[in-house]
């Protein structure tokens, strides 16, 4: 597929859906229709709609059509030796930058790095007015209007069709290397609280039932400095291991049933609930494999302060995010009527109310 | 000065009732209404613009906020939000006929997390306090605005403050988790949560630089980082800015993220040495600082990196700061170049555009034909590491027509950052000072989608009014920062 500007196609095709009250549900590359809720509507196709349109690696910004392949982009930035630091996970072949947005999908490296929100410099959309409008820019800093922006980060295409974004890109560490350590999650999570309050340049963390992993980044003798520290033995495989989380991939994932998104504060202790479990961003991200009822999950955690998702499998016409709190429900519903008032973009696939 | 675009559309409010239906809520010393006692409150950083509030209030508790607000909100009276008013936008100018909220008495921090590395502090809090609070434990607060020791970390997230660490450590909106808020409506809403993300709509980054207009941040909880090892600090001079601002290039494209880069034009560099004698090459015709951080092996390796390619992109002096006192005295200067230029000029107005980086030699240029063209000198200081510049217009408002001149010339180098796909505010704020430069950098439907936003958490605008988004028949005037006789409005904060 060629790039090409389907910009002013997609906007007739909202148009239309609006003067037709009819429903749209966005799709991308479709690598990711397996997240939130059932999507219903006919189908807006953004993947045509891609091309690279700007990259100046030595100010570390990329912009982007919605409907660009997300390996595209990181095969471009690879030959800069350059890359999206917040690690996006692909979940398939298709994965476009829209979706890995809409969705806010993070990886391995998001809890020293930050998340694909805190990349997001600037975007075109379309809301569900049919107008294409444009916020932030090209630029790191940039303090005029709202940030809508970020606020498009996660919202599922709820509140405007991506049309195109622009990220802040970062080099790629010199050196990387992995260390795994034969310690239990308990002793893991003790390990990682203490490491946090060290200058150490660890940029992935993860239990998976087994062992703990641990990834270091940056200069080679700080690397080598702080793998001295940490001990442990090195990872042969490490670009493999962590592309293979990323990707859920590892044999943790290799499940017929329900999994659990579960983000918590890092320190929380091992939570009594029934099922398999794998810990990453030092605590703060946790996999749950279990047959356990929403509300179970939910109240355990309640206490730590953190929220649930179903992730994959299970039911999806339940709340597949965790509720909101009455008042927080209310400004979220208003938000969606600022953007959407008809309520035609992805109604439904976020929270069943909107 | 011209007015600020201030609806005046609120109904007359009966300010003695109003005072006493506050007196009902709060202790009589926390609700000023005299005028000599409302008088510090008449204006934040951008003193050309003043206004007294009909009425200042100081809550304690969050009970009193919302009691406060829901007054407001069932009177129709305006609320303007204040930390410690060292904005630069005019963004807590308060409304004539409107409540200003202080929020003075909210100082305390009310918890320092060091298993998490996260403080849960009050907006009153300033913003250099939690740093110095979490230092004994190894930890800081990363955004650094100029004005830290000043500024609360309320009006940081209300503004999405920034600092010189920017570029390697993000804005206030990278570094906060969480926020309380209390709604016009006087509800308490919990933003954010205890892990890293919160389910639903992203409202953290929606009110993280939202001026003070969706809702009043009543808590705010930090992320902490580990203090760097180390910290080390590179001065290098160049005959042509051009060459300057290729080396910035140089230094990111060779994969290295400095903690600051900074750059200075010529009449910068010689305000700023004339002021503290930092010891910068009064010849060059810009300087760059550039700080790395880190552990100590990084922090060798990236100081012998950043040489070579200093001189490799043609600096014709490259300095190492030997130890803390000479680093410290490479700062001194440029964090001197905001006062040294009000020594030098009866007044001058400061500028806060961002630029794509590779457009500066060019936007530079514009800048000095400008210059020329409007009889007006120029110094640059500029955060080279993320682009954003601030040009210093020297002025003398004594001078019949220069004041209309500079803010001429100021409106022209705002098109111009627009025009090159930039900004009009890289860290200031819109407040009331760029309120008509809005209509430069966006259209109308984007402005509509504001006033939409805007209408969801605050149907009758009655929070911050005419701040941030300009009504749409109101794009013409510019504004401006004025400082008279070099005298800043807070004198003792560094301005950089």
């Amino acid at each position: 597929m060629s790039d090409q500007d389907l910009s002013s196609r997609l906007c007739e095709q909202v148009c239309a859906a609006l003067d037709a009250q009819r429903p749209l549900r966005i799709q991308g590359g479709g690598s990711k229709s397996f997240y939130g809720r059932t999507p219903s509507g006919d189908l807006l196709e953004v993947a045509g709609h891609r091309g690279v349109t700007h990259y100046a690696p030595t100010e570390l910004v990329l912009s982007a059509r919605a409907g660009t392949p997300l390996a595209d982009i990181e095969q471009l930035l690879r030959e800069q030796r350059q890359m999206l630091a917040f690690e996006p996970p692909h979940y398939g072949e298709g994965a476009t930058l829209g979706g890995t947005i809409a969705c806010n999908f993070s990886g391995p490296r998001r809890a020293w790095a930050g998340a694909a929100r805190d990349f997001v410099l600037g975007c075109r959309v379309i809301n569900g007015r049919g107008e294409v409008l444009s916020f932030g820019g090209e630029v790191m800093k940039n303090v005029a209007g709202y940030d809508v922006s970020r606020l498009m980060c996660g919202a599922m295409g709820t509140l405007g069709v991506l049309l195109e974004v622009s990220l802040k890109v970062l080099p790629m560490p010199e050196t990387e290397i992995s260390v795994c350590l034969q310690i239990s999650e308990q002793e893991a999570l003790r390990q990682w609280r203490a490491w946090a309050r060290q200058p150490l340049p660890v940029t992935a963390l993860c239990h998976d039932g087994n062992q703990c992993y641990v990834r270091l980044s940056g200069t080679a003798g700080a690397v080598d400095a702080a793998a001295r520290r940490i001990g442990g033995e090195r990872l042969a495989e490490n670009d493999r291991f962590w592309a293979r989380l990323r990707e859920q991939r590892h044999a943790f994932f290799d499940s017929a049933r329900p999994l659990w998104r579960l983000s918590l504060a890092a320190p929380t202790p091992a939570l009594p609930l029934a099922g398999k479990w794998l810990y990453e961003w030092g605590g703060a991200l946790r996999w749950l494999v279990s047959d356990t009822s929403a509300e179970s999950i939910r109240s355990a955690i309640r206490p730590a302060g953190g929220h649930a998702t179903l992730f994959r499998r299970g039911d999806r016409d339940q709340a597949v995010f965790q509720p909101l709190p009455a008042g927080l429900m209310r400004v979220q519903q208003k938000l969606k009527q600022a953007f959407d008032p008809h309520g035609i973009l992805n109604p439904g696939r976020l929270y069943p109310d909107f | 000065m011209h007015n600020p675009d201030v609806p005046a559309s609120f109904d007359s409010i009966d300010k003695p009732a109003l005072v006493r239906a506050l007196r009902q809520l709060l202790p009589a010393e926390s609700v000023l209404d005299r005028r000599e006692d409302l008088r510090p409150y008449e204006c934040d950083g951008l003193s050309a613009y003043r206004q007294l509030p009909l009425v200042t209030v100081l809550p304690e508790t969050v009970e009193q906020v919302q009691a406060i607000v829901r007054l407001c909100h069932q009177r129709r009276v305006p609320v303007v939000a204040r930390g410690a008013g060292t904005g630069l936008s005019g963004g807590a100018l308060p409304h004539q006929q409107g409540v200003l909220l202080s929020l003075a008495k909210f100082s305390a921090i009310l918890s320092i997390d060091t298993e998490q590395c996260l403080a849960r502090v009050q907006p009153g809090v300033r913003n250099l306090a939690i740093s110095q609070a979490v230092a004994p434990h190894g930890l800081y607060y990363a955004p650094d605005p100029s004005s830290q020791i000043a500024c609360t970390i309320g009006g940081n997230v209300a503004e999405n403050s920034g600092g010189v660490h920017c570029l390697k450590y993000g804005l206030t909106v990278h570094n906060i988790q969480a926020l309380k808020i209390v709604t016009i409506e006087g509800e308490l809403l919990s933003i954010g949560g205890g892990g890293l993300d919160a389910p639903g709509y992203d409202l953290l980054a929606l009110l993280t630089g939202s001026e003070g207009m969706l809702g009043v941040i009543v808590e705010v909880t930090v992320k902490l980082l580990p203090l760097p090892e180390r910290a080390q600090v590179l001065l290098a001079a160049f005959d042509d800015v051009a060459r300057a601002a290729e080396a910035v290039g140089n230094i990111i494209a060779a994969g290295i993220i400095p903690a600051g880069l900074e750059m200075m034009d010529r009449p910068a560099i010689q305000a700023a040495e004339d002021f503290v004698h930092a010891g910068y090459p009064r010849d060059a015709a810009a300087i760059l600082l550039c700080e790395v951080d880190g552990s100590n092996e990084e922090v060798s390796a990236h100081v012998f990196q950043v040489r070579r390619i200093l001189k490799d992109s043609g600096a014709t002096e490259v300095r190492t700061a030997r130890d803390a006192a000479e680093r410290e005295a490479f700062w001194k200067g440029r964090k001197a170049a905001f006062p040294a230029v009000g020594r030098i000029s009866p007044d001058y107005y400061c500028m806060d555009g961002t630029i794509p980086r590779r457009h500066l030699p060019q936007v530079l240029r514009e800048i000095s034909q400008l210059s020329q063209q409007y009889g007006l000198a120029v110094a640059n200081v500029f955060h080279a590491g993320d682009g954003n510049l601030h040009p210093l217009i020297l002025y003398d408002a004594n001078k019949p027509g220069e004041l209309e001149r500079t803010e001429a010339f100021g409106g022209r180098i705002l098109e111009l950052c627009v025009r090159v796909g930039g900004t009009i505010t890289g860290e200031h704020g819109v407040g009331v000072e760029k309120i008509n430069q809005m209509c430069a950098q966006f259209g109308s439907a984007e402005l509509a989608q504001f006033h939409a936003i805007k209408a969801a958490f605050d149907t009758d605008g009655l929070l911050n009014p005419g701040k941030a988004v300009p009504s749409l028949h109101r794009c013409a005037e510019l504004g401006a920062m004025h400082v008279h006789r070099g005298e800043l409005p807070f004198p003792e904060l560094e301005r950089f």
